[in-house]
């Protein structure tokens, strides 16, 4: 099941070409940019791992990219890859786009847990299929 | 594709340049800087050659992009800096490089302080400098012979590197002095091999840092009286034997100084009545009271630096 987290998750992937746009408009924007991590798609993971510092002061999303390829040929296909764009201005001072730019060939999807608690009352939760296994052997 | 590649297509290169806007920062380039007759020359060479690079490109003769790559020497405060910059524009109408900012940085920027510094640091610059161009400044100093456990040479690997895989990113400009460039080439080969174009600055002539002069000054509307124009041509011939000399740079500090002179006289004659000349004109006493006509000023040992020296003359 396709992981639909982060902006543009229900259009196919991006090309290489698509991404540096996207990226530019973040650089255009000033904002700064990211390349992040995880190989746990659960859509609460909020924090993924850091891949480098994130990027300021940059005019050109060649050097993104560098970072997006030198990313994947360490996690790629093994781990979801997002880059994230943080917008510093007063009163923003937060995440303004996020996408993933690589993703797992084999992506199991999730299951549904429902667990039965006080008396006959349901209570639901997601769990994925990746994460029976442990980390680094995930997919 | 086309079955008859004979068929004569056509290109417009006048149309090419007019549209590229090239001459535009071409004329520029001529009417800012003054003397250096050699570099202007060298970068309608560049721009001509790019120019036709990219008409063959159009009517579909590939050939290797150029290498851009480049290095300047010259002695200080001859324009490399301000060269380059124009250089970027250059190469940015050509569409060369994708956008025209020049990341200027030292070994300081490159270089870092500890195991494992460098290269996040080296990166981290090239990365900011990447669609542009990447101004390295006294660029020797990358390279220290005499400490073999100096990181300049893990920042110079990552340099070449980048400057061979990204040259369609990156376009780095090397500057500093001329003969210790030399050194710097020699000890690493590498770096010349990768660099096409050699640019040199020379030292502007009495009469170029005159005009030079002339034009800083207007440009904060201020103004040589004639004969303050006379002491200013005595005083750079004097200055250009003494030690430190930095060209354009030691001229805008001495005006710096004769400007700071001049507002204490005005300041000492407060009492009448003050016209926009006597704000704008610098007279022969501003000039002639410097150290540098007094011949104590500039002697090895007494000014180390050019710093205590600017402060001196």
């Amino acid at each position: 099941m396709r992981l639909t987290q982060g902006t543009f998750s229900f259009l196919p992937d991006l090309t290489d070409t698509q991404i540096a746009a996207q990226v530019k408009y973040c650089l255009d924007q000033g904002w700064s940019i990211g390349v992040e991590y995880t190989d746990d798609p659960h859509p609460r993971n909020t924090y993924w791992e850091m891949w480098g510092l994130p990027m300021f002061d940059l005019r050109d999303p060649a050097g993104v990219m560098m970072e997006i390829n030198e990313c994947r040929k360490i996690h790629g296909g093994k781990n979801y890859i997002r880059v994230v764009a943080v917008d510093s201005t007063h009163t923003w001072e937060s995440l303004r786009l996020s996408f993933i730019v690589s993703r797992p060939e084999n992506e199991p999807g999730f299951e549904l847990i429902r667990n039965e608690v006080n008396g006959r009352s349901i209570d639901y939760t997601l769990r994925s299929y990746a994460t029976e296994k442990p980390t680094g052997e995930r997919y | 594709m086309d079955a008859t590649p004979e068929v004569q297509r056509a290109v417009d290169l006048q149309g090419v340049f007019d549209a590229s806007g090239v001459a535009e920062v071409l004329d520029q380039l001529d009417a800012e800087l003054i003397g250096l007759g050699p570099v202007k020359g060298r970068i309608r060479e560049l721009a001509a050659l790019l120019l036709v690079d990219r008409a063959r490109r159009d009517l579909g003769l590939e050939g290797r992009p150029p290498t851009l790559h480049m290095v300047f020497t010259g002695n200080p405060g001859t324009g490399k800096t301000t060269v380059a910059m124009r250089m970027a524009d250059v190469l940015h109408r050509l569409g060369y490089i994708r956008s025209n900012h020049v990341v200027s940085v030292t070994r300081d920027d490159l270089v870092g302080q500890y195991i494992g510094h460098t290269a996040p640091k080296t990166k981290e610059v090239l990365k900011k400098a990447m669609g542009g161009v990447l101004f390295i400044d006294e660029a020797y100093y990358l390279y220290r012979p005499e400490n073999e456990r100096d990181y300049g040479q893990e920042s110079i690997e990552i340099l070449l590197q980048i400057m061979e895989n990204k040259r369609d990113d990156l376009v780095v400009v090397l500057a500093g002095y001329a003969d210790r460039m030399e050194k710097f080439f020699t000890a690493n080969p590498g770096f010349r091999s990768r660099i096409a174009h050699h640019i040199h600055f020379p030292d502007y002539s009495i009469d170029e840092l005159l005009q030079i002069a002339n034009k800083m000054l207007e440009e904060q509307n201020y103004r040589f009286s004639p004969a303050a124009t006379e002491a200013f041509r005595s005083y750079i011939t004097v200055r250009m034997q003494q030690p430190h000399f930095a060209n354009a740079r030691s001229i805008r500090n001495a005006l710096d100084r004769a400007r700071l002179r001049h507002a204490v006289r005005l300041f000492g004659e407060r009492a009448r009545p003050m016209t926009s000349a006597d704000l704008m004109t610098i007279e022969p006493a501003e000039i002639l009271s410097s150290r540098v006509f007094k011949g104590g000023g500039v002697g090895p040992g007494n000014f180390g630096s050019e710093l205590e020296q600017a402060e001196a003359a």
